[in-house]
């Protein structure tokens, strides 16, 4: 490690705003994970400069200086063993303690966090803010689309200096949740400046959140191999201030009212209609055959056989294409399977629609 | 060491050796002597290592500059995939064990052979069939899943011939089952009289908790592969999400394999560094019970931690923080090797020969290696580096640079033995210093572009990782150009090297009691042993 000493001054003035080791830290979380990891880095720095100095320095010591030499014959020493063995075993508790409470934090978001959908495939990103309400008008949802050829061409072609348009665009200063899934095979969603990954699955939801205290962009890299242009599975993180992150979300939502593409959720409404759901769910928070849907997501419900689970993205998916899986208790176990009948895109919009249902 | 007549049947003729005692392609092809199934190992996985290697120069190649400019993306991911496969399947997991291990094993127990001498052949001729379905998939278009065949990927998407590549590893894992098998047996039963479990030296422990590992572990990639196959083959979702499968399962089971086969890469490796620093420092190894233990310890741990590869895959945080808590035990078996190893260079004889910097290199590689891993135990630095070039680096400098270099010293160590031929020193010695450089200059870089967020098996990246690649290269350059120079010096000693006496190292373990190169059943006479392997006092007693 010391023979690069002399790069690490000249390399940590160039990257902007981060160190030698690490790029700036840009989430509110990234400095409690460089704060670990100088903590294992300088202890990882004296173990290696003391095993290594002895190594060296007895080698040059005790060189062979004739055939005929004779060494002592030590076989061990109890107290030394048990010294090199109990002492580091501290300090590997202290990083994982320290590993752990970090990570615990990274993986809890917080209750206020503003949630955008956050879809991976071959091979590029889709970002999907959720329908709301501004000033007392009624807006559909709307997504970033991934088309993201622009921004491979500026990784080609650093000069070009291109405007790349698939951008994760979040407000400063404010908690922000992604629930991911995939829509063919494993990708991972990295933002290097914010310590932040998590691998983005088929079939499965899955969450990470942050907060970028300060307005910014930063490198989006997919980190879970995935074909050919893995490489170029590249985004941006764009942090607005609030004020410029409303305005900005604003002209989303009316462009996407105006388009008039039917959105996530009203998919859902009309799937919900055509496919016979209202048959055997209410909306209106009485029970059917199954039980009523407005107002559950979030919830904990009991389970048939005593156990409980939180009605999320992953257990909706669940419901609908192996209901037998989970069933609530109270209810019989008569919803037919819609494995195989609806594709990942309708499957979304019930989930949607769903949660919209208050 | 102790060896007297005791019948003195069927020791050959004075003058012949295992390397002469027969001749013809046949005489070695269907060879039922350890010595000579050792030898054409070391040459079928010296030769894959070859292989494996270019590919890794064009990989090193194709990131000189930040654009895609050399391969196109689907050769690249061909070219990372074959790496990955061959290094593991074909090099790594044999490379000390049916190389040095098959050599050594029944030498250093004072003995003939291996335990069951016909199955350790069939265990060769499985390996070529399997290499025989790499090499296939390599010549017919290659396959571009990552050497980890991750589903759905490998299931659903993947290009090229994936069945043949997965039935090549199935069929490998059978050779590493049937040679863990024959060595367990081999440690328990064939032990000569006086080799107690305490007088066996360090190397054979290493290779019996090895072998434990590919018994145990090994029969579960198999049915995991198989699986994989099955899915491809008949279309039941087993890992496929579209068909209902779970494609984190694949995850736990691959892991369940993949993580313990770390250490039967690596624990060998120690198990050499304990023969190389004591010989040539000529010194007793220090805690010899501790270094034993701590080879059955990682064993044993090393099964219980493969979630580690998995804390951002989607399992659950209690799963995460167990397996983190885990994973950190297993690095104090390992401090107590290195601390043990260099506990006994202190008022040892030190030659600085070619064995000996090798051990030395390698025990700053590990030492590196092993500390960056506490980086990736822990939770919260784990996320930022998992999949990127910090982990690259990691585990080169654990499986590649750890096994490469023990590997590299236990062939100086023990080429006397194996050839019956001198190396020349001198030019080991100099072309060390460019093997070592060469070797850090490739890899240390690495590091600092993973933490600064260069993922892993990209084709392009952005330019600011630009120097750190084009160091890494350089150093790769300089690492392959030393490697050549050893294959030359050492092919050269085969022809004109000066013969070798039967221990030139003065090493007091039993392989070193016979001729160089050893007689067709090792001993000229039955073995008795009367002191352990590190214990040069008696040793000397007995040869005056």
């Amino acid at each position: 490690m010391t023979m690069l000493l002399p790069l690490m001054t000249a390399s940590a003035a160039r990257a902007e705003g981060g160190t030698f080791w690490m790029p700036k830290a840009a989430s509110t979380y990234a400095q409690d994970v460089d704060d670990v990891f100088y903590f294992i880095y300088y202890t990882d720095a004296v173990f290696f400069a003391v095993l290594m100095a002895a190594m060296i320095l007895m080698a040059i010591k005790y060189r062979r200086k004739g055939e005929a030499e004779v060494t002592p014959v030590i076989k061990g020493n109890h107290t030394l063993e048990l010294a090199w063995s109990v002492f580091p075993t501290f300090l590997l508790v202290a990083m994982f303690w320290l590993g752990f409470k970090g990570w615990m934090n990274m993986a809890v978001p917080p209750a206020d966090a503003m949630e955008v959908r956050v879809i991976g495939q071959k091979w590029n990103w889709t970002y999907q803010y959720p329908a709301a309400n501004i000033d007392g008008v009624d807006y559909p949802s709307f997504e970033v689309a991934g088309a993201d050829a622009a921004c491979m061409d500026r990784v080609t072609d650093p000069s070009r200096d291109i405007e790349c348009n698939a951008a994760l665009v979040v407000p400063a200063g404010k908690p922000v949740k992604l629930v991911m899934n995939s829509r063919d095979v494993l990708h991972s969603f990295f933002v290097p400046d914010f310590r932040m990954k998590r691998d983005v699955i088929p079939g499965r939801y899955t969450q990470q959140w942050f907060e970028a205290p300060e307005v910014g962009e930063h490198n989006v890299f997919c980190t879970e191999y995935c074909g050919d242009r893995h490489g170029y599975m590249y985004s941006k993180v764009q942090v607005k201030s609030p004020a410029d992150f409303e305005a900005w979300k604003l002209e989303q939502h009316k462009k996407a009212a105006a388009s008039g593409l039917v959105s996530g959720a009203e998919l859902g409404a009309q799937l919900f209609a055509s496919k016979g759901c209202a048959g055997c769910h209410k909306i209106d928070g009485t029970k059917l055959v199954g039980p009523w849907l407005n107002g559950k997501f979030g919830t904990v419900e009991q389970l048939e056989g005593g156990a409980t689970v939180t009605i999320d993205e992953g257990y909706l998916r669940e419901s609908i294409l192996v209901p037998g899986a989970k069933v609530v208790a109270g209810y019989p176990p008569s919803m037919p399977p819609y494995q195989g009948q609806l594709d990942d895109r309708q499957v979304e919009g019930l989930i949607e629609y769903i949660k919209s249902l208050k | 060491m102790s060896t007297s007549t005791l019948d003195g049947v069927g020791h050959g003729a004075p003058g012949t050796s295992y390397l002469n005692a027969k001749s013809g392609l046949m005489s070695w092809l269907f060879t039922i002597d350890h010595k000579r199934i050792g030898v054409m190992y070391l040459v079928t996985v010296l030769s894959f290592f070859l292989v494996g290697g270019l590919l890794a120069l064009g990989i090193r190649t194709e990131l000189l500059t930040p654009a895609g400019d050399v391969f196109s993306a689907a050769v690249y991911n061909k070219l990372f995939t074959l790496h990955g496969a061959i290094m593991v399947f074909l090099v790594l997991v044999p490379a000390i064990p049916a190389t040095l291990g098959n050599f050594l094993l029944p030498l250093q127990l004072g003995t003939i052979d291996v335990a069951f001498p016909k199955l350790n052949l069939l265990s060769f001729h499985i390996y070529l069939l399997g290499a025989f379905f790499l090499v296939f998939t390599l010549v017919t278009g290659g396959v571009d899943t990552g050497w980890t065949f991750y589903t759905p990927y490998s299931s659903t998407s993947a290009d090229g011939n994936v069945v043949a590549a997965l039935t090549g590893a199935f069929i490998l894992g059978f050779s590493s089952i049937l040679t863990g098998l024959n060595f367990i047996v081999t440690v328990h039963k064939m032990r000569a009289p006086g080799v107690t479990w305490l007088r066996m030296p360090l190397f054979v422990w290493a290779i019996y908790a090895t072998s434990v590992i590919q018994v145990l572990a090994t029969p579960v990639i198999a049915i995991t592969l198989f699986l994989l196959i099955f899915e491809k083959i008949v279309g039941i979702g087993i890992f496929d999400p579209a068909l209902g499968g779970d494609p984190v399962l694949f995850q736990h089971f691959f892991w369940f394999y993949s993580h313990p086969v770390v250490y039967v890469m690596v624990l060998p490796a120690f198990g050499v560094m304990s023969e190389t620093i004591t010989v040539h420092s000529r010194k007793h190894i220090f805690g010899y019970t501790a270094i034993a233990a701590s080879s059955i310890a990682i064993a044993a741990v090393g099964f219980i931690i493969w979630g580690h590869h998995m804390f951002v895959s989607g399992q659950s945080e209690l799963s995460g923080t167990v397996f983190s808590l885990l994973t950190f035990a297993v690095a104090i078996p390992t401090a107590i090797k290195l601390c043990s190893w260099i506990a006994t260079l202190y008022r040892g004889s030190i030659q600085w020969n070619s064995p000996m910097l090798y051990s030395l290199g390698f025990l700053w590689i590990f030492a590196i290696g092993g500390l960056t891993g506490l980086f990736l135990a822990t939770l919260s630095t784990d996320v930022h580096f998992h999949d990127t070039y910090f982990v690259v680096a990691h585990f080169h400098y654990v499986m590649m640079g750890g096994v490469l270099f023990a590997l590299i010293a236990g062939m100086h160590h023990w080429w006397p033995k194996i050839t019956g031929r001198m190396f020349n020193d001198k030019i080991g010695r100099i072309n060390w210093v460019l093997a070592f450089v060469g070797y850090n200059l490739t890899f240390f870089p690495q590091f600092v572009a993973g933490s600064q967020g260069m993922p892993r098996r990209y084709h392009q990246y952005l330019p600011e990782f630009q120097m750190w690649n084009q160091l890494s290269t350089l150093g790769s350059y300089l690492f392959g150009l030393s490697l050549f120079i050893i294959l030359a010096y050492l092919l050269h000693s085969i022809f004109k090297g000066v013969k070798a006496p039967s221990n030139p190292w003065g090493a007091a373990s039993l392989e070193w009691q016979t001729k160089s190169p050893p007689v067709e059943h090792n001993f000229e006479a039955d073995v008795i042993c009367t002191y352990g392997p590190y214990d040069y006092d008696a040793h000397r007693a007995a040869q005056s």
